[in-house]
């Protein structure tokens, strides 16, 4: 062991494997899409999807919608008021749910949800060797297991994300209307004139991604896990880990896109 | 007809495999004997691609497994995991019927539920099991059910492994006869593992015995008594005594 050296080496040796993690994850990412398109098409199971990820979130996606815009609404009426600028509450909170809770709120809940539960079970298929029963019945796991859930979330998520926005302003206008002495139409006038398309497509566009990067955390993770229970448990952390932390850059890189020219 | 020539698989250090040689002829019944862990489950997943050998050539009529077109390769299989390996998001019929519900060989959802209710029967489950999900059966009743799906396409290699381990005297009787009948009947080729002595008799053409990451002895199971192959005697007998280390 050279002492000086070897910190070096391990430093070396994390950012290769690093490197090479990535490199897989975005292999599997571009196979994922892949076989969205070519046959055979397991409609059952992209219907089973839908319902999972789509519909049983929506209790979740609303209360935490809800929440968000209600607490938002009260933020920028005190905040503002330091400047007497406490009218713009309809404005701020249709553009900051539109445009950054939104999507960002629903995609955590997503990979909170449904990435550790896709991560769980496709985990469980593997070390109970489901995965490799698939395959000797002339299934591929990737069309089978990871482009129905894949397909959905893509699908599906950027609704949800709408859905949520609609509740959060929803939120702020309950509380902008009941508790702050905004009058309702005008409240509603207010958001409506204030909001551009673009404010939407990129709502609706970043809930795709989220879904898509949620999806597949959780399949890639699932058919990479280790073997036991333990296996499962760790397959299930890293998904939710990793699916939270690229929804955040991708959040990032995104806004950026849309809103800086 | 299966050919395996000198597979060797490692996992790690540690050497599973070390130059298997066996052939399996089309029509007959193998039986794979040997210790626990000596690597007879990972044999039966490196013939079907599941894992790849390190080395070693295994064929199929002559043509490389890993060359082989894989769908066309697989629709001729058939696979009884060790722990059933039942789907646990589908009702136990459409565990069975797997295949004839998707694929090359779809067909009518009724048709294949009947056909499902009678591969279920043949292994030994009335028709009210078909609804349940493998989670509600027992242990037993799971690797029956995993039996069925292996069979349900009719495929002309089935692989069996431990298809009577947490069975009733009875109900192995039945499974042994059944598979007896896929060989005779349908003129399947098989390969099954087991540790049940009594099974090899009825089952078996040939038997094979792996110790040691090779092949030990492989015969006649007509031979196998007389083999005059210490290892496999004390096999057989279920003697601590002998070449075999049994460690306690
Ligand atoms: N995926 C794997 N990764 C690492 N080691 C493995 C793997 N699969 C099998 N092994 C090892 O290979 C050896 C042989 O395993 P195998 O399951 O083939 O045994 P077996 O002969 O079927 O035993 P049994 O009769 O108990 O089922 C074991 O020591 C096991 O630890
Ligand atoms: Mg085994």
């Amino acid at each position: 062991m050279k002492p000086l050296t070897s910190p070096l080496a391990a430093l070396g040796r994390a950012t290769l494997g690093f490197l090479a993690m990535v490199g897989r994850v975005a292999i599997f990412a571009g196979q994922s899409l892949s076989h969205i398109f070519r046959p055979p098409f397991y409609p059952r199971e992209l219907l089973n999807a839908l319902l999972n990820i789509g519909y049983f979130s929506l209790p979740v996606v609303g209360l935490t919608a809800i929440f968000t815009g209600a607490a938002l609404a009260l933020q920028i009426y005190s905040g503002g008021q330091r400047f007497s600028a406490e009218a713009v509450v309809p404005q701020i909170v249709a553009i900051g749910m539109v445009r950054e809770l939104g999507p960002v709120l629903v995609g955590l809940m997503i990979a909170a949800r449904v990435t550790s539960s896709i991560a769980a079970e496709i985990a469980t298929m593997k070390v109970t060797e489901q995965i490799d029963a698939l395959v000797t019945l002339s299934t591929h796991p990737m069309k089978y297991l990871t482009a129905p859930r894949v397909l959905a979330a893509i699908l599906v998520v950027p609704a949800l994300v709408g859905i949520g926005d609609i509740i959060g302003i929803m939120g702020g206008y309950i509380v902008g209307t009941k508790q702050l002495g905004f009058a309702p139409g005008a409240y509603i006038n207010n958001t409506w004139n204030f909001l551009e398309t673009a404010d939407i497509v990129s709502s609706l566009v970043k809930g795709a991604v989220f879904g898509f990067i949620a999806a597949v955390m959780g399949c890639y993770h699932g058919m990479n896990s280790g073997r036991g229970a333990q296996g499962v448990g760790r397959a299930t952390k890293t998904s939710v880990e990793a699916a939270a932390i690229l929804i955040l850059a991708a959040n990032f890189l995104l806004t950026s896109f849309f809103f800086t020219s | 007809m299966i050919e395996l020539t000198d597979v060797h698989k490692s996992f790690g250090p540690k050497k599973v495999l070390a130059g298997v040689n066996l052939t399996i002829p089309r029509g007959e019944s193998m039986v794979v004997i040997g210790g626990s862990g000596t690597g007879k489950s990972v044999l039966l997943k490196c013939i079907l691609g599941l894992m790849t050998q390190d080395s070693g050539t295994i064929t199929l009529d002559g043509e490389d497994t890993l060359r082989a077109e894989r769908d066309a390769f697989l629709a001729r299989f058939g696979m009884l995991f060790q722990g059933g390996a039942l789907f646990d998001s589908l009702p136990v019929w459409q565990n069975v019927a797997f295949r004839l519900l998707r694929g090359s060989l779809a067909r009518p959802w009724p048709e294949a539920r009947e056909i499902a209710v009678e591969k279920l029967r043949r292994v030994g489950l009335t028709a009210d099991v078909a609804d349940l999900f493998p989670a509600e059966l027992s242990g037993g009743m799971q690797k029956r059910v995993g039996l069925a799906r292996a069979i349900a396409a009719e495929p002309e290699i089935i692989f069996f492994d431990e298809p009577t381990t947490g069975l009733d005297p009875i109900m192995s009787g039945v499974i042994n006869d059944l598979i007896r009948e896929i060989v005779v009947e349908m003129g399947a080729t098989a390969m099954t593992i087991t540790h049940d002595m009594s099974s090899v008799r009825v089952i078996a053409d040939k038997v094979a015995m792996i110790h040691g990451g090779k092949v030990q002895w492989t015969g006649p199971v007509a031979d196998m008594d007389a083999s005059g192959d210490p290892y496999l005697t004390q096999f057989i007998s279920g003697s601590a005594e002998g070449p075999i280390e049994a460690v306690r």
